[in-house]
């Protein structure tokens, strides 16, 4: 298998983006001026992390690959001490993040580190329900702290309170102050994300690697069915929009909540209705916390929450309320999920021969299911819930930068770095005291056009899955199980490109996300707000799906999705309604056009293409 | 028209006076126990007519049968006479002293009783398939004390498509003679068992006529995985499949859901079929425009899966399964099993493993050492 040269594909710099770099931070770049991180980084296998980035970043999103690079690393390679593995290397070309694992090669370091891991691991396995509600604490009571977080405005003179209670602190310190408060949040937040995360992957990876000795053609969405069917909050949104439908048929305020697709209208409406303020009551109650929901991934700046786009969940509410109105099922299949689950597992249990292996099948099923739901609900709490409140009070700071003449629009804050914006905010600040104007009035807002333009050529620019030298063996479990990276799914990849034209693909190969084989209309969906165009029993191709995608799954016959293994998203959601999920095919969206005939196969990981 | 191994009425003995143990039995009246007297192939088709699947209908010729037809005939003494002192390893003269004994007893009649009772049978046994003369297979049946492996049973004598009283009995004769094949002499020897306590039974059954057949394993035999059941087939009669003249096409089935997890269509360039003038069985070409046509449609296939998986579960163990698809039946009730046996390579293989101390038995059973265990060996990704 042969991917580029990482730093050849670098010096091809697209023209008109040249000193790109400037808008990352710096130890981000593949170097040729120091020649053993040279070497390191042309021997060192990369692959594009398309699972959290479908798209180029913007140097302020930055923020949470730098979040994961630091917590993810810690957890393997400081804290437990995994044997084998350090953390996870981060590199980034034309603002595409291409990450790799760094292995232990000294066979004594790794054997110095067992005991240490067997401790701690083991104390977070033996002790995982009771710190697992620990953890749950720690977050919302971050969350909270956050959602208090005041960003204040800077005033022509201060309040004479700063005097008669002799605070000594002005509003320009409190600024600097909350804007550290703002990012140490953040990153605090990601230094939870991954307390739990990385051993609730191993668990999975290593069952699954069980059940493949016992069974080598066991597909890997057997494993995962058999800790499927348990409740997981990152349902719970959905849930939420289902209640409110019901809730509105019962009430009969369905006919409002059908009446436009704007949610201005329908609210205006709603308020009108002798029944509309109840029905407004249940929303209310509904949206804290589930409207926290990201329309996204929660990844990106414009991932906007359902709270703010709510029109995204009014579509969400529609749909269901068709559903209804026409006597189809809303709820999710709970309990066959639940009996075939049970089904599976017992018929795959009694097929294992020795006895001393259905005991070791036993141990890790039950350490799969007890870690299962923390794999799925950190996603609510610190992708959606946390980062939706994060985002807003960005925003805050942005509105800041703009009053005071640094950018000429909220959205531009996120064309700046984080210490960016630090070093803008003293430029204000300062000048805010003193009197004057501040240098970056002038300096950001070409500076920040010009990137704008830079984010639209990487846009356009298409990252290869892969680059760098391949690995005979990857030990990583979030490599294995998130980002679904074998050897298999590299040489599609490669095969992919050796094809080149776009025109001429007529199959693609992903992960069997979900069984079962479908044909129909594809229709490709970019980001969420697509949704809305979706057909009932069309095949949904998207770059990845995240919860806020829910509504969709109950209209399409089938998913595929660019990036993801068997543990993601769409993969899981497709199991959840028994419909064919392909997952992680590297090139869905840019090879598959609306409209084409798929077939797509979830048993066997294949999409096929009517030419 | 399908004819239901239940409607057969069970065989009244006949002309056994003097001799209570029965010449003929039918397949639905034999079950595990009787072995020794049906042989382990004729058992097993009694039991599975007795759990409910289908099998084409038949009777075995007991081994008294067969015992006294050789006792009748008169020429024990002079068989036991050629073998004394048969060398074990002496392949040539193994061979001459085989080819010798199976000509004495392919030539040799059957008392008259005898005849009457195995043609009463086959008589009957068309009456149910209402035809003047039901093509049927004849096949040895091995009692289980003289089989030295499955693998064994194998080299024993199968014709098909035999047709009439007097070719049935001359092929029943022929599967008695495979007692005295090279190998099986030699294995006796070896084994130091009785050439005069071996016995054999003859399995006598309706032939399906079949669209497609083939073999399946309950597990898969090249890894041993028990959680998929594996399919080979083609158009025509299985020997194709079972002898190995076709790269046949091949089904990999979840045997937990029933999906078909793999599926490859092979180029089948021959077919084992009859020859409706000669009325023999033989092998045809087929033509170029068929050999890449999937021989088993999919629905056929997870059929034949649900029935393997049932028959494991009755056994409780792997199973190796010949089956046909029946051309003249409609689909719903055309898929017959032929055969059923324990699968013996990768059992014996478990069996073994059990019977050993496992080598990694430093009681990793914790689900923190499979993990660490899995960490410090690396994953191979493949």
């Amino acid at each position: 298998m042969k991917f580029p040269v990482p730093h050849d594909l670098k010096a091809k710099t697209i023209p008109g983006t040249e000193g790109w770099e400037r808008m990352y931070p710096y130890q981000y770049q593949f170097v040729t001026d120091d020649p053993v991180r040279n070497q390191y980084e042309k021997e060192t296998f990369w692959f594009y992390d398309g699972l959290h980035y479908p798209e180029p970043l913007y140097p302020f999103d930055t923020i949470w690959d730098e979040a994961w690079y630091l917590a993810l690393s810690q957890y393997n390679n400081r804290i437990f001490m995994v044997p084998p593995v350090r953390g996870v290397d981060h590199r980034m070309i034309n603002g595409y993040v291409y990450i790799s694992p760094v292995p232990v090669k000294d066979g004594n370091e790794i054997g110095s580190r067992v005991p240490h891991f067997m401790e701690r691991a083991g104390h977070y396995y033996k002790n995982w329900d009771a710190l697992e509600a620990k953890w749950k604490v720690k977050m919302e009571a971050t969350i909270r702290e956050l959602e208090k977080l005041e960003i204040p405005r800077l005033p022509d003179m201060e309040a004479a309170s700063v005097v008669t209670e002799a605070l000594g602190e002005s509003t320009g310190f409190h600024l600097l102050k909350a804007y550290d408060d703002l990012i140490n949040l953040g990153i605090k937040c990601w230094q939870y994300h991954f307390e739990f995360l990385n051993l609730g992957y191993a668990a999975y990876v290593f069952f699954l690697d069980f059940m493949q000795k016992q069974f080598p053609s066991i597909p890997a969405q057997r494993v995962t069915q058999m800790i499927s069917g348990i409740d997981v909050i990152m349902y719970q949104p959905d849930e939420e929009l289902k209640k409110l439908a019901a809730k509105a048929v019962e009430i009969g305020v369905d006919g409002v909540l059908k009446s436009s697709s704007e949610w201005t209208v329908v609210e205006a409406g709603l308020k009108a209705h002798p029944k509309g303020m109840d029905w407004l009551g249940s929303l209310k109650l509904a949206k804290e916390p589930w409207f926290n929901v990201s329309t996204g991934t929660g990844w990106f700046h414009h991932d906007r929450s359902w709270n703010d786009q709510m029109n995204v969940p009014l579509v969400g509410i529609q749909t269901y309320i068709d559903k209804i109105r026409a006597g189809v099922s809303i709820e999710r299949p709970t309990e066959k999920v639940r009996a075939e689950r049970d089904r599976i597992t017992a018929e795959y249990r009694d097929l294992i021969t020795k006895e001393e292996d259905r005991k070791q099948f036993d141990e890790l099923l039950g350490c799969a299911k007890t870690v299962f739901p923390y794999v799925e609900n950190h996603l609510f709490y610190v992708e959606h819930w946390f980062h939706s409140v994060f985002w807003n009070k960005m925003r805050e700071v942005a509105a800041i930068l703009k009053e005071h003449g640094m950018i000429a629009d909220v959205e531009d804050v996120w064309l700046l770095r984080r210490d960016e914006i630090k070093q803008a905010l003293w430029d204000v600040v300062t000048a805010w005291a003193t009197g004057v104007t501040p240098r970056g009035t002038k300096t950001w807002p070409p500076e920040i056009e010009w990137r704008k333009g830079v984010m639209e050529k990487f846009k356009a620019w298409a990252p290869p899955p892969a680059i760098g030298t391949a690995p005979e063996v990857i030990q990583e479990p979030f490599t294995i199980v998130l980002w679904g990276v074998t050897n298999k799914s590299l040489a599609d990849w490669a095969s992919v490109q050796e094809i080149g034209d776009p025109e001429k693909v007529s199959e693609l190969k992903g992960f069997a996300g979900s069984p079962g084989i479908v044909e129909g209309k594809a229709r490709v969906c970019r980001t969420v707000s697509e949704v809305g165009q979706l057909q009932e029993g069309e095949i949904l191709v998207a770059p990845t799906t995240s919860p806020s995608w829910a509504p969709a799954f109950a209209k399409i016959g089938a998913c595929v999705t660019d990036v993801g293994g068997v543990m993601s998203h769409a993969a899981i959601v497709c199991r959840e309604y028994g419909m064919p999920a392909v997952v992680g095919t590297g090139h869905a969206t840019k090879i598959i056009r609306t409209g084409m005939m798929l077939r797509v196969d979830g048993s066997s990981g294949a999409v096929s293409i009517a030419r | 028209m399908e004819i239901h191994e239940r409607a057969l009425q069970p065989a009244t003995p006949v002309g056994a006076a003097g001799d209570s143990k029965p010449t003929v039995r039918w397949f639905q009246e034999c079950d595990k126990s009787a072995i020794a007297e049906v042989g382990g192939k004729c058992a097993s088709l009694g039991e599975l007519i007795a759990m409910g699947v289908r099998v084409p209908p038949g009777f075995a010729v007991t081994t008294h049968g067969c015992t006294r037809f050789l006792r009748d005939a008169g020429i024990l003494p002079e068989i036991m006479a050629l073998l004394k002192g048969v060398p074990a390893d002496d392949i040539e003269r193994l061979e001459a002293v085989s080819a010798e004994i199976r000509q004495m007893i392919e030539s040799r009649p059957m008392t008259i009783e005898m005849e009457d009772e195995i043609a009463e049978a086959y008589r009957r046994l068309s009456v149910q398939c209402c035809l003047p003369a039901a093509p049927v297979a004849v096949r040895s049946s091995a009692t289980a004390e003289d089989l030295p492996g499955a693998s064994f049973a194998g080299q024993q004598d199968t014709y098909l498509w035999v047709r009439g009283a007097d070719e049935v009995m001359h092929h029943v004769r022929r599967c008695i003679s495979s007692l005295y094949t090279a190998r099986a002499i030699g294995y006796r020897v070896r084994m130091g068992f009785d050439h005069e306590q071996v016995a054999i039974s003859v399995g006598v059954q309706k032939m399906a006529n079949a669209y497609t057949a083939g073999v399946m394993f309950t597990m898969h035999p090249a890894n041993g995985d028990r959680s998929v059941i594996v399919i080979d087939s083609n158009f025509g009669f299985g020997e194709s499949v079972v002898s190995g003249e076709v790269t046949p096409d091949h089904f990999v089935v979840n045997k937990v859901t029933l999906d078909i997890a793999e599926r490859t269509v092979s180029r089948k360039e021959v077919v084992c079929t009859v020859d409706l003038k000669t009325q023999r069985c033989h092998t045809v070409e087929v033509p170029f425009e068929r050999q890449m046509v999937q021989s088993l449609i999919d629905d056929e296939v997870t059929e034949l899966a649900w029935m393997g998986k049932q028959i494991e579960k009755h056994y409780g163990r792997p199973m190796d399964i010949e089956w046909a698809v029946d051309k003249d039946l409609p689909a719903g009730g055309n898929i017959f099993i032929l055969q059923a046996r324990p699968e013996t390579v990768w059992s014996a293989k478990a069996e073994a493993a059990n019977a050993a101390p496992a080598a990694q038995e430093t009681g990793a059973t914790s689900a923190m050492q499979y993990i660490l265990t899995g960490l410090l060996s690396g994953r191979k990704v493949s």
